[in-house]
């Protein structure tokens, strides 16, 4: 159980894909998941994450490609001889066996007599100790998850794939859930490969997060820099919110690209712009809500130099406790949100006030034009 | 208005004993009457009690004989149509493929379908074919109709159970095989085990085909049936008796077997 570092437990996928007939569900992709960290396949459902989970299971063959574990090459391998268990997102716990020859049920088919002590451990782990003997449907949805994390850990297997296990409990347990097995992942120090829809719940768990979109993996990297810094307007819309706002490259100064947006001048760190950027060409330039000021436009004249600003009108403003979130109406970019932390709220910004917007210019990124600027937003999931 | 408020709370209870009686009143009737000892050859009007039948139960020419070969065929039949229907609702639910629709509605026909019509349309086939009437054609009669309860039953079963079950297994470490029997067979097992048990049953009683295609064979019900023409011996209803009491022997281990699993578990 403890970390070792040789490499042996890497996942190595090269060129895998899978097509069935005409459709791709996953195309060709590279992707290494190192020894001993939890990692998160994201997207919406239908991107080939779960497929992609189950080449690594063995329980669907690759069209193309080869899965290694560490050296190993295990691609003609049968699910039941890799060292490699699965946590199912209905937990396919065995109806008919109780708890605790549920969690024995791999210590047993791999020919160990003596099981007991071991899973009484695993059940301890999981703090279940004292279900060992009531069958499956007896116990509560998270109980249930942890028997299914039990079963599949209790084998050492080099990786551990979670398809959605979190899925079907309600907001709260999910929280804890997400807690407790990234407290398991610690102890055990196993590789975790997880697969999910919920963004919340990829950032807040994983240590490296491969964003998913139409059988691809769209970027890949730690939830700080898919954040700060997506290369994709998918990425930058499935990951939380995103202003995108077209643009067109003025000029170049310092370290900086000047862009024009309408009649306004923003600037761009030209280490955040992931698109090629000629004079005259166009880019997305994107802003997270959360970092944008408001000021009223009465003030206009006390906003530091410096800062790229747009000017707008408020639209709305929602209350939720611990911020406030504007939308704003700008000439240049159309509707742009903004959430401000409530600290010394400003009164005077209530639908119908004149504002301007700025921002630092270290936190605009910049994406190519020609994608679809709706690319991963809720409005385009609900077509 | 007291006795209404009684019979409201136990109005289900009543219901359930009246329902009971309509059952088992033909059942206690026969047991009754196997204890009786006619005058004449009828066994219709109760005389006084007498164990003489039970003493010597094989004690009328050839019933034994037929109530053996009834045994054998309910066996084999079971046997052939539990493991055919079984692997035939496996097929229809796990896998695709051309006719799958077709062969799911004519599985479905022979319980539609009229004994009798069935009856003689296989023996129009048997004589066609030049085969010999007799163990041989009752039997495949017999698997013939109870392929499509027990195809049926464990079709049921079958489509209830996730597949990932088996996945899991497979994840775990458990070949074909070893999946096969720790996991598909023991969940599939119930849906199994009611399609042989109405096998059984139903081949076992089966006279409209049986008797169609039996030739020179008689089975037990075709000795009842060609019996009560002349005269019925009381031994016909020690064998029903002892039928009904094996059955009720089999209900009350199965119960209790479950019971002390559940207390063992708990």
């Amino acid at each position: 159980m403890k970390t070792t570092t040789d490499g042996s437990g890497d996942v190595r996928l090269s060129g895998i894909g899978k097509t069935y007939g005409s459709f791709t569900a996953v195309h060709p992709l590279d992707l290494t998941v190192p020894q001993g960290s939890f990692f998160a396949l994201l997207g919406a459902s239908g991107c080939g994450k779960t497929t992609t989970l189950r080449m690594i299971a063995g329980l669907e063959e690759p069209t193309s490609g080869t899965v290694h574990l560490g050296d190993l090459d295990v691609t003609g391998l049968p699910p039941y001889k890799r060292p490699v268990n699965t946590v199912f997102q209905s937990y396919a716990l065995f109806p008919h066996l109780d708890i605790f020859e549920n969690v024995a049920f791999g210590l047993r088919r791999r020919g160990i007599k003596s099981v007991k002590k071991q899973v009484e451990e695993m059940l301890e782990l999981v703090q279940l100790g004292e279900q060992a003997r009531k069958k499956p449907h007896q116990l509560s949805g998270g109980q249930q998850q942890r028997v299914a994390v039990a079963r599949a850990l209790i084998n050492h297997p080099k990786v551990l794939l979670l398809d959605e296990p979190l899925g079907a409990l309600d907001l709260k347990l999910r929280r804890q859930m997400q807690l407790e097995l990234k407290r398991i992942q610690t102890e055990v120090g196993i590789t975790f490969v997880h697969v999910t829809h919920d963004q919340e719940e990829a950032m807040t768990m994983a240590d490296t997060v491969a964003v998913m979109n139409a059988g691809r993996v769209e970027q890949l990297g730690s939830p700080t820099e898919l954040y700060e810094n997506p290369r994709t307007t998918f990425v930058a819309n499935f990951l939380g919110t995103s202003n995108l706002i077209e643009a067109e490259v003025d000029s170049r100064s310092g370290g900086d690209i000047v862009l024009r947006a309408g009649d306004g001048k923003l600037l761009l760190p030209e280490a955040r712009c992931s698109a090629p950027a000629p004079a005259g060409g166009k880019l997305l330039v994107g802003i997270r809500p959360e970092k944008i000021a408001l000021t009223h436009a009465d003030d206009a004249g006390s906003v530091p130099e410096g800062r790229n600003r747009l000017t707008g009108t408020v639209a709305d403003a929602g209350f939720i406790g611990v911020s406030t979130q504007y939308v704003i109406d700008s000439p240049v970019a159309g509707a742009l949100a903004v959430y401000a932390q409530n600290v010394e709220r400003d009164t005077r910004l209530v639908p119908g006030a004149e504002v301007v917007l700025h921002w630092n210019p270290a936190h605009t990124f910049a994406l190519d034009a020609a994608q679809d600027i709706d690319a991963g937003t809720e409005e385009e999931a609900a077509v | 208005m007291a006795v209404f408020t009684w019979l409201k709370r136990r109005l289900v209870v009543i219901a359930g004993l009246l329902t009971l009686a309509y059952l088992l009143l033909p059942n206690i009737v026969v047991t009754v009457f196997s204890f009786n000892k006619p005058k004449g050859r009828f066994n219709y009007e109760w005389q006084h009690f007498s164990t003489d039948a039970w003493q010597d139960p094989c004690g009328v020419a050839d019933m034994c004989g037929s109530l053996g070969l009834s045994l054998q065929i309910a066996l084999w039949a079971t046997i052939g149509a539990t493991a055919l229907g079984t692997m035939i609702a496996f097929a229809l639910v796990r896998y695709r493929f051309r006719a799958r629709g077709a062969v799911n509605s004519l599985i479905f026909l022979p319980m539609a379908m009229p004994e009798v019509v069935m009856a003689a349309s296989l023996l129009t086939l048997f004589l066609n074919m030049g085969a010999q009437l007799g163990f041989w054609t009752i039997l495949i009669a017999h698997i013939m109709f109870c392929l499509s309860f027990v195809v049926t039953a464990v079709k049921a079963r079958v489509m209830s159970m996730d597949p990932r079950l088996e996945e899991a297994a497979r994840d775990l470490y458990a070949g074909p095989v070893q999946t096969f029997w720790r996991v598909t067979l023991p969940i599939a097992a119930p849906g199994i085990a009611a399609g042989a048990l109405l096998s059984f049953a139903l081949s076992f009683d089966d006279f409209i085909i049986t008797n169609f295609n039996a030739g020179s064979t008689v089975t037990f019900p075709m000795f009842v049936w060609g019996s009560a023409q002349r005269g019925t011996p009381v031994q016909i209803n020690v064998i029903g008796t002892a039928m009904f009491l094996v059955a009720v022997l089999f209900v009350l281990v199965s119960m209790l077997v479950t019971r002390r699993r559940g207390h063992q578990k708990a």
